[in-house]
């Protein structure tokens, strides 16, 4: 018979108080010196199993509304350099996003985007998540949830608009948040990128700066916006944004994709020195000055 | 097949057509007094509006600040200056302006939010949020994207606080409902800053949240 895998701690948890179930049913039969040994050790190993479980971080909006801060506190261990990136084409499934009358679909072209950019950091040796390869919708929490769980990630959220001068990119974080309380060595999942802003900011005028060189009247630095998926990422995060769905033929904004990836890439690149993450998912960025 | 089976089988059939065909056409008139109701609503708000610019007809014109884009490609807002003659009153006097800026520029290229979209209701907390419930329209048709959510939010907020110096922050609700996004990208679930400047006591809003 194979063995049985206890995995997780309320799985343990779980598991310790069935195992009591029967023991203590045992009991009855005990004389009064063993029950009242037997009931000390009883107690001894549920206090310890609670014990694993409050040392065990949270992994996501599904397992607690809470995530690990950034302000290594409690995070300890050893520090990784900036090895994945999150790419995120958004939108998806039932969402099309922005629509052009011509009929370009920004879910679609962001898919496009997303593969040009994964190809280029590839080759630089970064490793690629997305938060969707398909014409599917995973929620903003999903999106946010997989760059939270990584060590040393960032996460690059792709869009194109329905307004703008056509053939300029804009790159946007979220403005000023107030840092939430850490209580017990947690922090709200909604207020998760709170304290990567700096890094964020940090990010974006890297990629920014590649776009304009190439993308004639785009802006020259990182712009504010109070972006959804923004908000409960935990990592540096940004949203770069194309204009537009509004251009009359798609081959237009086709010819637009290589260079946006290419500056995205040495964006990513120039930004990957500055940024060092402690050795546990989600905790204190380190920004050399 | 047994005959009984069959004779059941077919009598079944016959009530269930029966049934779609007596409750189909109720379904209809109601789905169609649904919308009747939600036409009304949004009448009724612009005619509140008619009304309340009529209430203040008789208060001597101010020049308001009204955000409209700079220009077709939503590169920045800019400031307009338009003749109103608003009311004393913070909730009566944010109604005016952003049904001023619902209402859009002489130039509709310029226009940040959509003219569909209609101001059903306005509140002031005591605390100054501000509480601005849109219908739908102005999440269906605002044209979707992080710059141009983020502009329409901008006209909203910075009009507010050129004119309404009561209100400190501002909360949208869609129909009455707290969403999630505006359009897909701008976060609705929290509320945006207006303005941070100290309002002497004697021009605070009333105590209770109005809803007039």
């Amino acid at each position: 018979m194979a063995p049985v895998e206890i995995a997780g701690p309320s799985a343990r948890i779980s598991f310790a108080i069935l195992l009591c179930v029967p023991l203590i049913n045992l009991m009855d039969l005990m004389n009064p010196l063993i029950r009242r040994i037997a009931a000390v050790s009883l107690a001894g190993l549920l206090l310890g199993a609670l014990a694993v479980h409050s040392q065990t971080p949270s992994a996501g909006p599904a397992a607690a509304s809470t995530t690990t801060p950034p302000n290594g506190q409690n995070a300890a261990t050893g520090r990784a350099a900036l090895n994945i990136v999150v790419l995120d084409p958004a939108h998806g499934g039932t969402d099309p996003g922005a629509r052009g009358s011509a009929g370009i679909r920004e879910a679609d072209i962001v898919l496009e985007l997303t593969a040009q950019v994964r190809h280029g950091l590839e080759t630089q040796g970064f490793q690629i998540l997305q938060t969707r390869s398909s014409n599917e919708n995973p929620s903003f929490d999903d999106r946010s949830a997989l760059a939270n769980s990584q060590t040393g990630a960032i996460f690059v959220s792709l869009h194109v608009s329905s307004t703008g001068l056509s053939g300029t990119v804009r790159v946007y974080t979220m403005p000023e948040m107030p840092l939430p309380p850490t209580t017990g060595g947690l922090i709200p999942w909604d207020q998760a990128q709170a304290s990567y802003l700096p890094l964020s900011r940090k990010l974006g005028d890297a990629v920014q700066g590649e776009l304009t060189q190439r993308f004639k009247g785009s802006p020259m630095n990182v712009q504010s916006a109070y972006v959804r998926q923004l908000r409960t990422t935990a990592a540096p995060a940004i949203v770069v944004e194309l204009s537009s769905v509004a251009m009359e033929d798609k081959t237009d904004l086709d010819r637009m994709l290589p260079g946006v990836a290419d500056a995205i890439v040495r964006g990513i690149v120039t930004f990957r020195p500055s940024y060092v993450t402690p050795g546990v998912p989600g905790t204190a960025p380190g920004a050399k000055p | 097949m047994n005959p009984k089976w069959r004779l059941g089988i077919a009598i079944g059939l016959v009530v269930t057509v029966l049934a779609a065909a007596i409750y189909f056409p109720i379904l209809k008139r109601r789905v169609k007094r649904q919308a009747q109701v939600q036409q009304k609503s949004e009448e009724q708000a612009r005619l509140e509006l008619v009304q309340s610019l009529n209430a203040a007809s008789n208060e001597p014109k101010i020049k308001a600040k009204l955000f409209w884009a700079a220009d077709a490609q939503y590169s920045d807002l800019v400031a307009n200056t338009v003749e109103l003659p608003l009311s004393n009153d913070p909730v009566l006097r944010s109604k005016q302006v952003l049904n001023t800026l619902l209402a859009g520029p002489v130039d509709s290229e310029l226009r940040t939010l959509p003219p569909e979209a209609a101001l059903l209701a306005f509140y002031i907390l005591p605390d100054g949020t501000a509480v601005a419930d849109f219908s739908e329209a102005m999440a269906n048709s605002v044209p979707s994207g992080v710059q141009s959510e983020q502009l329409a939010v901008d006209s909203i907020t910075r009009t507010l606080e050129a004119n309404v110096p009561q209100v400190r922050r501002l909360r949208i609700l869609i129909h009455g409902q707290a969403v999630e996004t505006l359009a897909g990208h701008l976060d609705l679930t929290g509320t945006f800053p207006v303005s941070t400047k100290l309002v002497p006591p004697s021009s605070a809003p009333a105590g209770t949240p109005t809803t007039k």
